[in-house]
């Protein structure tokens, strides 16, 4: 991992933190937010890189990982949180350890108006689904926050969540 | 009264075999698997079927999980051979699992999908499959490289010799008459007893 986490490398310290921890399936549905952690994993010989055409089979795809006696990570956009929620039954009824990143849209300086009720809405429902939510505000939280995380959902099979904010990622331009 | 019509373009014949026989009859073997089943149906024949066996996580709900379970599965166990068997309403409802399944290409892992062509559970509405929408040509064109259709007896030793060599990513569809499952009405679906149960059996 990069010895100093800075608002330039902390994409690929925190994708060496995920490896370090031995997660092994990067679901996603393509984000911005997401793009270092997304080309990174479709470099990697050693992992599984899985393009989602919907979020909710990342959630299906996390358990059945599980099963088999691995790590995955879902990597999504905040509006893809709302495609989760039925799913997360199935994370929740079985205990099944559970770690999604979120870049956050319709927050701290979003121009697009139609960001804005998922993107309010991603902390609610998400903890009405028993998911536990950490808040990443600058470079130094995303590692924090995602090892605290990693710890919380593959030691003790909880449900966690770590939200990349805007002030984080910055608001997209138009 | 609004009716559904059936598709113009509806060309399959009227499904003849019975759930019962025809699960039981294409798994001949479901000790060579680990093994997912949809909500209802499916999983209560596959319990059935492997008296419980601790490699079947069958689901209660969280309708649309089984393929993309089955996928993650089939990825974190590369020399197990998986199977998913689930029915046409569980597979439509993320029908765009197929096509996240077909571009990883795992060739250890076989979809079933128990085709009925209703809703069983919820008062037997015709399901999409039922008016005709054909989940094996939508298999295909998400690019499973191996798809068979059974419709009668005569298909079945196909489906079951696929299941049986296991030579890459398979799609079955099983189409079958309206009617129960076999529902021996023991096992408990409890999910987190469930995966419990899984990994202790797998990975020890």
């Amino acid at each position: 991992m990069a010895e100093t986490v800075t608002r330039e490398n902390w994409p690929d310290a925190l994708y060496d933190l995920l490896r370090e921890n031995g997660v092994t399936q990067f679901a996603y549905v393509p984000d911005a937010g997401h793009k270092v952690l997304i080309d990174r994993s479709l470099a990697d010989p050693d992992v599984h890189s899985v393009p989602l055409t919907a979020e909710e089979e990342g959630v299906a795809m996390v358990a059945g990982a599980d099963l088999g006696g691995r790590r995955a990570v879902l990597l999504m956009q905040s509006s893809g949180v709302g495609n989760c929620i039925n799913m997360l039954s199935l994370t929740q009824g079985g205990r099944f350890p559970f770690l999604t990143l979120v870049s956050m849209r319709g927050e701290y300086g979003e121009g697009n108006p139609w960001q804005f009720a998922m993107g309010q809405a991603v902390e609610p429902v998400l903890k009405a689904m028993g998911v536990i939510v950490l808040r990443a505000e600058t470079p130094e939280d995303v590692i924090a926050a995602t090892t605290a995380a990693i710890t919380m959902a593959f030691q003790s099979n909880q449900q966690v969540a770590v939200l990349l904010t805007q002030r984080l990622i910055g608001a997209k331009k138009f | 009264m609004a009716k559904l019509s059936k598709l113009q373009t509806a060309t399959l014949p009227d499904a003849v075999l019975d759930r019962r026989q025809a699960v039981p009859a294409l798994i001949e073997n479901p000790g060579d698997f680990l093994m997912i089943a949809g909500l209802a149906g499916t999983a209560w024949e596959l319990s059935a079927l492997t008296h419980e066996s601790p490699s079947l996580f069958g689901l209660g709900g969280a309708m649309g999980a089984a393929p993309m379970m089955g996928l993650g599965l089939a990825l974190a166990q590369p020399k197990r051979r998986v199977l998913v068997a689930t029915g046409d309403g569980e597979l439509l409802m993320n029908v765009g699992a197929l096509a996240t399944i077909a571009l990883q290409n795992p060739p250890n892992l076989a979809i079933i999908c128990v085709d009925n062509g209703h809703y069983g559970e919820t008062g037997n509405q015709d399901s999409h499959t039922g008016l005709g929408v054909r989940l094996d040509v939508i298999a295909t064109g998400a690019g499973f490289p191996v798809v068979h259709v059974i419709n009668t007896e005569a298909d079945m030793a196909e489906g079951q010799r696929l299941l049986r060599e296991g030579n890459g990513l398979t799609f079955i569809l099983l189409r079958v008459k309206e009617g129960p499952a076999t529902h021996e009405g023991k096992k408990n679906l409890v999910p987190h007893i469930e995966r419990d149960r899984f990994r202790a059996a797998l990975l020890g």
